[in-house]
């Protein structure tokens, strides 16, 4: 196990479009585990992805599990060539990046999504996700396609003026 | 750094930023943070410079620019500096019918639980005959949710929605 560097703004790698994976062997799971380890070390992430420690290769880490206030979530998950298959509403949400320290802001997600992925072994799988931790899946499989979230920011005065779409339920 | 605080406001027109800045980076200075926003027709600027020199060269250097956009400005040399954030926890959203006092109301009642504005836009929409009132407040607070609700039920009385949520921020 291995704390990895993780790759910061205006690292050009972070950029790019990250390659699919297609040997699910040992050292696959050996770069999980230093994924995940380089995932605690640094500001309580809830995700992370391959391309933040220089390795362009569609591989996630997502733990929705852990947040202050409790949300809708599957637990701690390994994604290998995620992808988003079904996209539903859209809500903003504010967010910050261990590539982008010291910076937060405002981006809109699908509020609900389905994602089609394969776990370390090669397994296939399907999740339906919803808000906080379908936000953190977009927010990740954006770093496999070379798109950070400050690609994303939206203007302050966008929720001011369309603030009836995205608020929801609550009145 | 030696920051000083420069803020121009005139009537809004195509380039200011372009020639203000121009001037700024021509004269050596840095740029901090800044806020820049149209309000009501106008263009107002807040931002964080940095070049080293007195306030008398830095204000010689906008003056020029300044004259010839119609812009007031004003200078002030500023404690504190950058990579202060704070991340908010809290949003606020206010509407009503526009009136007086929605902004005292409601910040009133955020202050009496300790919270800290980060951010605050506010507007007046609708059409002039009904105009509405718009605000959206971001901060930080200590206080739980049920505080600053309870806080702020008193404003429903005076038919002004407010909606507080938890910001939980995602970091990925």
């Amino acid at each position: 196990m291995a704390i990895l560097e993780i790759l910061k703004l205006p690292d050009p790698r972070l950029k790019e479009m990250a390659e699919e994976v297609n040997r699910f062997d040992e050292e696959l799971k050996a770069f999980i585990a230093d994924l995940e380890e380089t995932r605690q070390t640094g500001p309580a992430a809830v995700g992370i992805a391959a391309p933040q420690v220089g390795r362009g290769q569609r591989i996630v880490i997502l733990d929705c599990s852990t947040t202050k206030k409790p949300v809708e979530n599957h637990g701690h998950l390994v994604l290998v060539n995620p992808e988003i298959i079904e996209w539903e509403g859209f809500e903003l949400g504010r967010e910050g990046c261990l590539s982008v320290p010291d910076y937060t802001g405002n981006v809109i997600r699908a509020e609900r999504i389905k994602v089609r992925f394969q776990d370390p072994q090669g397994e296939h799988h399907e999740f339906e996700m919803v808000g906080f931790e379908a936000r953190a899946l977009q927010h990740e499989v954006d770093h496999l396609d070379g798109i950070l979230f400050i690609d994303r920011l939206v203007s302050r005065r966008t929720d001011l003026f369309q603030r009836k779409v995205y608020q929801k339920g609550s009145k | 750094m030696n920051w000083q605080m420069l803020t121009l406001v005139g009537e809004d027109q195509p380039g200011i930023v372009a020639r203000v800045t121009d001037a700024l980076y021509r004269g050596g200075c840095t740029l901090g943070e800044t806020s820049m926003i149209r309000l009501g027709g106008n263009f107002t600027i807040m931002m964080m410079v940095d070049g080293g020199q007195s306030e008398q060269a830095l204000e010689s250097l906008i003056a020029p620019v300044a004259d010839q956009l119609q812009l007031k400005f004003h200078l002030d040399s500023m404690h504190g500096g950058l990579h202060r954030h704070r991340v908010p926890n809290y949003q606020v959203r206010v509407n009503g019918a526009d009136r007086a006092g929605i902004v005292a109301m409601v910040t009133g009642a955020l202050a009496e639980c300790g919270f800290n504005i980060l951010e605050l836009a506010s507007d007046v929409v609708g059409d002039s005959a009904k105009p509405v009132y718009i605000m959206t407040i971001q901060g930080y607070a200590e206080a739980e949710m049920e505080r600053l609700e309870a806080a702020l039920k008193p404003l429903a009385a005076e038919e002004i929605d407010v909606h507080v949520s938890a910001i939980e921020t995602l970091i990925g």
